[in-house]
């Protein structure tokens, strides 16, 4: 049985304009264990979908219909208090910003203490310390900083704190959403490595919700490229990066410089993400797709399976 | 700067302004229309008379003469005579207050609760029905005249279910006496500290059943800002990232409201208590007026009524003063509070 | 090729802003319905003396403190007067109050807060320390003392409101002339040679105006409440004339005998139109300087 299964997930944003579909009927189901990375550009719904996973999309957005179940929590439909508990114990959260994420008047220790009893209230003070200090001593940093300000630390570390915030109750799921966007690029390696040393010892379930293909590839088993709050496609990652599909994975590859490659130009994709509160008919990515035929004009693409992946476009549909 | 560079300035700040103030008060009494004097009498009196009364009062004098002896006079805590019976305003003054202070400081305690607890509500509830009603409670409050309001408490509570006194402050023989040791008597003026110091309930439960309709009327008027303010801060405050990051965490959503984000609203909220304060004074005029509260307002209000220029120029003196004394003093608490001030 | 060009050419926010108010949430459906209560009810007092169906003023055309009934729909008061027909004549002191005490403060704080933040240095201080004094003064208790002063009467009263708000005009002013004055674009007018005189009422005072109109409005309101406050207090006019103040004033004596009909008609008028008043002010004010965009 899978540990998550999101099935026909809508999530709509209401503004005065319209209501935009941030994610647009997208199904996911991530086995024990398994990592999948999350890719797509900025507001193409992968933080939305992330989010909605423990049911913390910001007002205007609602969860609109479909399915998430957690192990045997319905997520959408359960109770308050059963969302709170599935909240840091069951799915543990890192958020983009290291540095904004923690409260800046609360010691470090504070912030496990408040969480560890929130959850195991029946934990002393002190033993909810140690626990803490014991996560920040596998993360790389010296326990006697747990009676630091969050201010006191860098970037990188302050992301580690917040990875061991969300390790700390031993969570089944850990969702990364940007975790290394707003840090330099040898921090950036550092924290993937970190992750992936984690994932392997902890046994962890990982979503990796990226904007960064070049993160996925060394990390995920499988990964899934958002575009326009829809799955484009869905597939193991030596076969996606190696025979990509979908016309988008195709130009996202290409736009990734290749530092071996001499005198190759950069390249980038024309026109830019749709307006969702006014989309185009048929595929979304048609006005920007340089195979867009009749059909894509009309006909809105279904993931269908192709070659053991799952690809949302016409030219792969055969029907 | 740092915090007594800060007082300092801030003094002396504060001193022109109370001039000026001092100043605007003499001109509107005393030269504005003309002659108080004349003014004060109904009926034409004989100009010996006239001459004698001016003369009792110092509105004899040249005006520069007046002005100094005003200003010296405040300097002495003698806010002028009055018209009526040429008694010292002064006394008055100081009998009057702590019923009107007593009558803030409870206005405040209602205004601030009923505010801020509606505007931690109306943010929880983005948007919604309750939201949209809380914020239209907020501005009609506002929008009642203090007065009317007061006649329809009044007539609710007070006549109809009978639950609270329609008006005054005590019944005779319930005034608290106040901290006694030995042969002294200390009291307060405010009758549930004094209550409290000696040691009686029932004085203290009959103050505060006195107390209650007027604050609950001054404090519901005045609350409209307290809400609006409570709940712009709160609605920031839980768009920050750290809430969020805290709530998936699961942290329990009371914790993240009350612990989280309303701390950030405590200083603001603070200082438009201050700023508040003389809202709450001008308020109070008109509410002892209503409830019967033998207060300064209510005192200002009745010399009106006998033309007692001399006294009311004296009322309105003093208030001013304690305006300006308390924007000084909560200045200086907020830049205690915050740093980023002086800093 | 004139100057005109060169200046550009600032769009009035105004416009932009109040089109299409009934999409802009709640601020736009505020400043509908308020203005909608305002309008009515001028409209009310306006139409007054041919849609009522006595003469406010006559003594007796009815028995004395009769409760509403079908002749007279809201009651008569102790001098047998006929409620219906004073509460539509009522709001007319309020209105002239009002606009009268706007006015003033429009021709006299609007100057003097243009001339003292644009020009800065000491004519700034010395305004600001005069405004701050008057400002720090509680409202109603000055108007008291300078309607106590003056007398009864509408100008009167005005003058007394007029005198309380025209520091919240400066102060709004100046905070706005501050703000914009260092904004690049007026800095590259001065750098182009306009003149003071150009810059202050071609660059900045449109930008001003939307907050001006904010004020005002709710100056509006403040000076519909101010004024029921001092006819409360025995400042209002002599009896004679119609008056939701001096009928909220004298009501109140009447209640203790159940005639609760005198006040609160009459009460309920003022709320509304302060409500009105203030849901344009709220509304204009949140349109202008909008706080939290969701």
């Amino acid at each position: 049985m899978p540990l998550l299964d999101i099935e026909s997930l809508v999530v709509e944003y209401h503004t005065l304009r319209a209501n935009v579909k941030a994610v647009d009927r997208v199904s996911l189901s991530m086995e024990k264990g398994h990592t999948l990375g999350l890719v797509g550009e900025s507001g193409c719904g992968k933080s939305t979908l992330g989010l909605s996973t423990i049911r913390l999309v910001p007002p205007p957005g609602k969860i609109a219909s479909g399915h998430i179940v957690l192990g045997e929590t319905d997520i959408i439909n359960c109770s308050d208090e059963d969302i709170r508990k599935v909240r840091g114990k069951r799915v543990g959260y890192i958020f983009q910003d290291p540095m904004t994420s923690l409260n800046p008047v609360k010691r470090i220790g504070a912030h496990f203490v408040e969480m560890i009893h929130t959850h195991e209230p029946e934990v002393s003070e002190q033993d909810a310390l140690k626990r803490g200090k014991d996560v920040l001593e596998r993360l790389g940093i010296l326990p006697e900083r747990i009676d630091d300000f969050p201010h006191q630390f860098s970037g990188g570390m302050r992301q580690r704190v917040m990875i061991g915030l969300a390790l700390a109750l031993g969570p089944d799921l850990l969702i990364a959403d940007e975790p290394t966007t707003s840090l330099d690029v040898i921090v950036e390696a550092q924290i993937i490595e970190l992750l992936k040393e984690l994932k392997e010892s902890l046994k962890l379930t990982l979503i990796l919700i990226t904007h960064n293909i070049g993160i996925v590839a060394e990390t995920a088993d499988r990964v899934a490229v958002m575009y326009a709050g829809r799955i484009a496609e869905l597939g193991q990652t030596g076969d996606l990066f190696e025979k990509p599909m979908h016309p988008y994975t195709q130009a996202l590859l290409n736009s990734v410089p290749n530092i071996t490659k001499k005198g190759q130009v950069l390249s980038w994709i024309p026109g830019a993400p749709p307006d969702l509160a006014e989309p185009p008919p048929g595929c979304l990515y048609h006005p920007r797709c340089p195979h867009a035929f009749d059909r894509c004009k009309k006909e809105e693409p279904l993931l269908t399976k192709c070659n053991g992946s799952q690809v949302a476009c016409h030219l792969y549909d055969k029907r | 700067m740092s915090l007594r560079s800060y007082v300092i300035a801030r003094i002396l700040l504060t001193i022109p302004m109370i001039m000026l103030l001092l100043t605007f008060v003499f001109l509107v009494v005393r030269v504005l229309p003309g002659d108080p004097a004349s003014l004060h009498f109904e009926k034409q009196v004989s100009p010996e008379m006239l001459l004698d009364f001016k003369r009792r009062l110092g509105l004899d004098k040249p005006l520069i003469v007046q002005y100094f002896e005003y200003l010296v006079g405040l300097l002495r805590g003698d806010f002028g005579k009055s018209m009526q019976d040429f008694s010292p305003v002064s006394q008055q003054i100081f009998s009057a207050f702590p019923a009107t202070l007593e009558l803030a400081i409870f206005s405040s305690i209602i205004m601030v609760s009923v505010g801020v607890v509606l505007g931690v509500q109306a943010s929880r509830s983005y948007n919604s029905a309750r939201d949209h009603s809380i914020r239209v409670f907020g501005i009609a409050s506002y929008a009642i005249p203090v007065f009317f309001l007061g006649e329809v408490v009044i007539m609710i509570f007070a006549i109809y279910f009978h639950l609270f006194p329609a008006g005054d402050r005590i019944y005779p023989g319930m005034a608290p006496t106040g901290l006694t040791i030995g042969g002294l008597h200390w009291s307060s003026g405010l009758f549930v500290l004094d209550s409290i110091l000696e040691g009686n309930p029932t004085k203290l439960g009959v103050s505060l059943r006195y107390l209650f309709l007027p604050s609950l009327t001054l404090g519901t008027v005045l609350c409209g800002i307290f809400i609006r303010l409570t709940r712009g801060n709160m609605l920031e405050t839980l768009q920050l990232d750290f809430v969020t990051a805290a709530r998936a965490r699961g942290i329990k959503e009371t914790t993240v409201v009350y612990g989280y984000a309303l701390r950030n609203a405590f200083l603001p909220i603070l200082t438009m208590m201050g700023l508040q304060f003389a809202a709450l004074l001008a308020g109070a005029v008109l509410t002892e007026t209503t409830f019967s509260w033998p207060g300064l307002g209510r005192y200002l209000v009745d010399r009106i009524s006998f033309r007692d220029y001399t006294a009311i120029q004296g009322v309105v003196v003093f208030f001013g003063i304690l305006v300006a004394m308390v924007s000084l003093a909560v200045d200086i608490i907020y830049a205690y509070l915050d740093p980023r001030i002086r800093f | 090729m004139k100057n005109e060009k060169l200046q550009g050419r600032i769009v009035v926010q105004l416009l932009p802003q109040l089109r299409n108010l009934r999409q802009r949430g709640l601020a736009g459906w505020a400043i509908l319905i308020g203005a909608a209560i305002v309008a009515a009810m001028a409209i009310m007092t306006v139409t007054s003396p041919w849609i009522r169906p006595y003469d406010p003023i006559v003594i007796n055309v009815g028995p004395i403190l009769s409760p509403p009934s079908a002749q007279f729909p809201l009651g008569t008061n102790h001098l047998g007067q006929d409620m219906l027909s004073r509460v539509y004549s009522g709001g007319a002191i309020m209105f002239q109050v009002a606009v009268l005490s706007v006015i003033v403060c429009l021709v006299v704080g609007v100057p003097i807060g243009l001339f003292a933040s644009y020009l800065g240095g000491y004519t700034d201080k010395v305004a600001s320390l005069v405004m701050d004094s008057i400002y720090a003064f509680p409202g109603l208790v000055l108007a008291i003392a300078i309607a106590a002063m003056l007398g009864p009467g509408v100008v009167n009263m005005a003058l007394s409101i007029a005198v309380v708000y025209v520091p919240s005009y400066f102060r709004i002013i100046r905070s706005q002339v501050l703000t914009i004055k260092e904004l690049p674009y007026v800095e590259a007018a001065t750098i182009m040679g306009a003149k003071s005189r150009t810059t202050l009422f071609r660059y900045i005072l449109p930008n001003v105006i939307p907050s001006i109109v904010a004020i005002a409005t709710i100056n509006f309101a403040d000076a519909v409440l101010t004024s029921a406050g001092l006819t409360f207090v025995g400042l209002g006019l002599p009896v004679s004339t119609p008056d939701w103040g001096w009928d909220l004033t004298y009501g109140r004596r009447l209640l203790p005998s159940g005639a609760w009909w005198v006040i609160a008609f009459p009460g309920l008028m003022v709320v509304l139109l302060a409500l009105g008043f203030t849901m344009m002010g709220e509304g204009l004010s949140e349109l202008f300087n909008p706080r939290l965009q969701k």
